[in-house]
């Protein structure tokens, strides 16, 4: 039963070739088969939102899917939000609008953000609101981050 | 903690999946894995084998079919909430669905997992009893067809045989004009409500009440139906005090104690609740069924 899988994740534009268990949790793979371990794991039960990924263009939480799952898949974790040195413009508001304090949820925040910006530039704040609750965040008392994402959106939208 | 070992199987036709099911012992399905995956990962269901329902084919689609929308079972929450033929034909399906966990979480749940999973307390399951929805069931002789009233059978456990897989849902559509409102209470927003009220209103041409339909989620075993209020609402006019009046018979519906609300708070809250969902419903009288 602990037989092996070779599968194929493709992560930010790049193939990992793994072997992995069947039972294994897309975010331990991303993680720990892959390297990328900017993708965090909080509660591993789909209720923190901290290893929020992108996959084929929509946020989920990558520790409610097992690994063979993502197979043919694209998956876009927080290493492929900057542009080389240049920071994605959620990254910059973040810091800009101390969006963040210990950072642990911040990469989850930043993919569930980078997902709804991109699909819905105008979103209202009551919405954008909505969206966001579904992520933990223990330092910051959400203020901030909502400031920072609306800062984004304004900025990603060109004022 | 990581989900126990098991032996994973992905088919491609629900056939195929049905026969799984019928060679392999204890076996579970995987739908979109928002409520399976935690109690994996938690350890409270040790299958041997999964079989992932997630490369079915023809399992995911909605369309409007003599009076009804047909829903496939693997058909995404995200799916429903965004659907222009879910919004404007069955307007209590899609206030139900903005309720149901977040934006990431219904990016991959299903409607058929949902109601499967049959949480007391879930939206879907509610909104489908309140609707007299019909789900069908694949199995090694075939299909069938089960009436939501009799789907549940006991605390999170569908009429459903160990080798049938649900394949789709039947969702009665109430004619344009007809009164709906979906509400709840939870002490946050995205978590499971404690109480859930539906109503459905349809009036006459006198602005009577023809038909009605009141549905209690998160009291106890599984959705209940209001049959004292939506009786003694028939044949009246729609109003406030008729409604409080009525909606008192909801505190003596059987209710669970929990670590999250006695029994009695529970059944005070559907007294509420009932009451501000026909309330709602009523002040929309006249304008489900078109476009917003």
């Amino acid at each position: 039963m602990s037989e092996k899988l070779d599968i194929t994740l493709n992560i930010n534009g790049r193939d990992y070739p793994i072997r992995v268990e069947a039972r294994k949790t897309l975010v331990d793979a991303i993680r720990d088969e892959c390297g990328q371990t900017g993708t965090h794991i909080g509660c591993e039960h789909g209720v923190c939102g901290a290893c929020t990924i992108i996959l084929d263009d929509e946020a989920v939480r990558s520790c409610l899917m097992f690994a063979v799952q993502a197979v043919g898949k694209r998956i876009r974790t927080i290493e492929g939000l900057a542009d080389g040195d240049n920071l994605h413009p959620l990254q910059r508001a973040f810091m800009e609008h101390h969006g963040l304090q210990c950072g642990f949820c911040t990469p989850g925040f930043l993919m569930l953000a980078t997902n709804v910006l991109e699909k819905r530039p105008d979103i209202d704040d009551e919405e954008l609101i909505d969206v966001l609750a579904s992520n933990l965040c223990r330092c910051t008392g959400y203020q901030n981050i909502i400031k920072a994402v609306r800062a984004a959106a304004q900025e990603m939208r060109g004022k | 903690m990581k989900p126990p070992p098991f032996h994973y199987h992905d088919p491609r036709t629900v056939a195929d999946a049905v026969s799984l099911l019928a060679r392999l012992d204890n076996a579970k399905l995987l739908a979109g894995g928002q409520s399976l995956m935690p109690m994996l990962n938690m350890r409270f269901v040790l299958p041997d084998h999964v079989i992932d329902l997630n490369r079915v084919d023809g399992l995911s689609y909605i369309r409007e079919r003599e009076g009804a929308l047909e829903i496939g079972a693997m058909t995404r929450q995200r799916e429903l909430e965004f659907s222009d033929v879910v919004r404007t034909r069955c307007p209590l399906m899609h206030e139900a669905i903005l309720q149901v966990g977040h934006r990431q979480t219904r990016n991959r749940g299903t409607i058929g997992g949902s109601l499967c999973h049959l949480d007391p307390a879930a939206e879907l399951v509610s909104g489908a009893a309140a609707l007299d929805a019909t789900v069908t069931v694949a199995g090694p002789n075939g299909t069938r067809e089960i009436a939501f009233a009799d789907f549940p059978v006991a605390y999170m456990t569908p009429a459903i045989e160990p080798q049938e897989i649900l394949t789709a849902v039947r969702l009665p559509i109430w004619p344009q004009g007809h009164g709906y409102a979906f509400i709840e209470f939870s002490r946050r927003h995205g978590d499971f409500a404690i109480v859930s009220a539906a109503a459905l209103l349809e009036p006459d041409a006198g602005g009577k009440i023809a038909r009605a339909s009141v549905t209690l989620g998160g009291m106890g075993q599984g959705p209940v139906r209001g049959r004292e209020v939506e009786q003694g609402l028939l044949g009246q006019a729609p109003g406030d005090d008729l409604f409080r009046e009525l909606c008192e018979s909801c505190r003596a519906i059987e209710a669970v104690d929990d670590i999250h609300a006695s029994a009695g708070y529970r059944q005070h809250l559907a007294a509420v609740l009932a009451r501000r969902a026909l309330t709602k419903a009523a002040s929309r009288l006249g304008a489900a069924g078109r476009p917003h």
